[in-house]
């Protein structure tokens, strides 16, 4: 499909959580993407539509939104992809509180970061060398795609157990999590291990692995929540928790 | 080494809370912990229970042993006893680990009430379970 004149039809969520679906026409053009359509409407249909987006380009994660009923990065959607019988429907992330028409307060997903022990905690001071950590080795492999997480929110807002349990810390948390239990220059491993390990932790996971199947750049959250489960329980029975 | 929240230490580093956790988050991450593999541990062994437990029932159709013969090959030998003892152990732990996810996730019922309620199914689980056991080891 090129600038051939023909309008896509739009649905675009307007208002807060009590708010509802507005029709928009936007004309279509070559290789669009969702945020290409999106922004259309706000410069030239109504400018009072709130969104948000950076870096256009898949880096930052902000302009994640439900496209046709699932999280996506729209600036990396292109419309030909993801238009179910030539109709759009652009909604805010689900799990989240919304601010106002597609944005949503990002608070509660880092605030479950922070829960998590998303931090990481050095056990080096500035005046020691380099730490040298083995790309070979066991610890540093397991992570070698999980440290690309860029926080999009995207698997949060595709994961059924966020939506049913809303202290469950998330694909993402854990995730991050995970990577600073196996990252060797860090100092609070069996602390971040008991901070997974409640109630809203890693074992809440019920492995239907929306956020591995939707993740835009392709990660496991799932593998790393089971990563998790197994060094917890190992925890557990050798006395470590 | 004291670490001291949200201050900057000699060496300059800066944490904003205590690595370490509080005791009480460690007791329930402990028990949600122990509660994980019990439950994935008690799956692995109910699972072989129901297999061995399957093919016993096949193999009694199969060659139409009748109640009173299947009774006597129970008292005749502790294997049978014991393993169906296990059986019942292994229900106690299993059943009441996933009835207490299920109050939570569907109920949004957690706390040391549920958790009491359980312990009570898991008792009178294990107990009818042992109870006919033993009746039909005689």
């Amino acid at each position: 499909m090129s600038g051939d004149g023909s309008m896509l039809p739009v649905r675009i969520w307007r208002g807060d959580a009590g708010g509802a679906f507005r029709r928009y026409d936007v004309p279509r053009r070559a290789s669009q993407t969702v945020l290409d359509v999106v922004t259309f409407v706000q410069r030239h249909v109504d400018p009072s539509l709130a969104y948000r987006y950076a870096c256009r380009v898949g880096m930052c994660g902000s302009c994640a939104m439900t496209v046709n009923g699932k999280a996506r990065w729209t600036c990396r959607t292109h419309v030909d992809a993801v238009t179910a019988g030539g109709a759009l429907e652009i909604a805010p992330l689900n799990h989240l509180p919304i601010v106002r028409d597609l944005v949503v307060d990002m608070a509660p997903f880092f605030d479950k970061w922070a829960k998590a022990k998303g931090s990481f905690v050095p056990t080096a001071t500035r005046r020691e060398g380099f730490a040298r950590v083995e790309p070979a080795s066991a610890k540093r492999r397991a992570i070698d795609a999980t440290i690309e997480c860029i926080g999009c929110a995207v698997c949060y807002a595709s994961c059924d157990v966020v939506g049913w349990k809303p202290d469950y810390l998330g694909p993402a948390a854990l995730n991050r999590a995970f990577t600073l239990v196996n990252d060797v220059r860090d100092g609070a491993g069996a602390a971040r291990l008991g901070a997974v390990a409640g109630d809203g932790g890693c074992q809440a996971c019920h492995t239907h692995q929306s956020c591995t199947e939707r993740c835009p750049k392709h990660l496991a959250p799932t593998a790393s929540i089971a990563g998790l489960k197994r060094l917890v329980a190992l925890a557990a029975i050798r006395g470590r928790l | 080494m004291s670490i001291v929240e949200g201050s900057a230490r000699a060496d300059g580093i800066v944490r904003t809370s205590d690595p370490r956790p509080d005791a009480k988050w460690a007791r329930h991450a402990r028990f949600a912990a122990w509660r994980f593999v019990l439950q994935r541990g008690s799956a692995a062994v109910l699972g072989l229970c129901v297999v061995v437990h399957l093919a016993g029932i096949v193999y009694a159709v199969r060659h139409g042993l009748t109640s009173e013969a299947i009774v006597a090959r129970m008292h005749a030998s502790a294997i049978w006893p014991s393993f169906y003892a296990v059986f019942v152990v292994v229900v106690a732990v299993h059943a009441p680990l996933g009835l207490r996810a299920i109050c939570d996730e569907w109920l949004g019922w957690r706390g040391r009430g549920i958790d009491a309620v359980l312990a009570l199914f898991a008792c009178v689980l294990l107990a009818g379970g042992l109870y006919a056991v033993a009746s039909l080891a005689g």
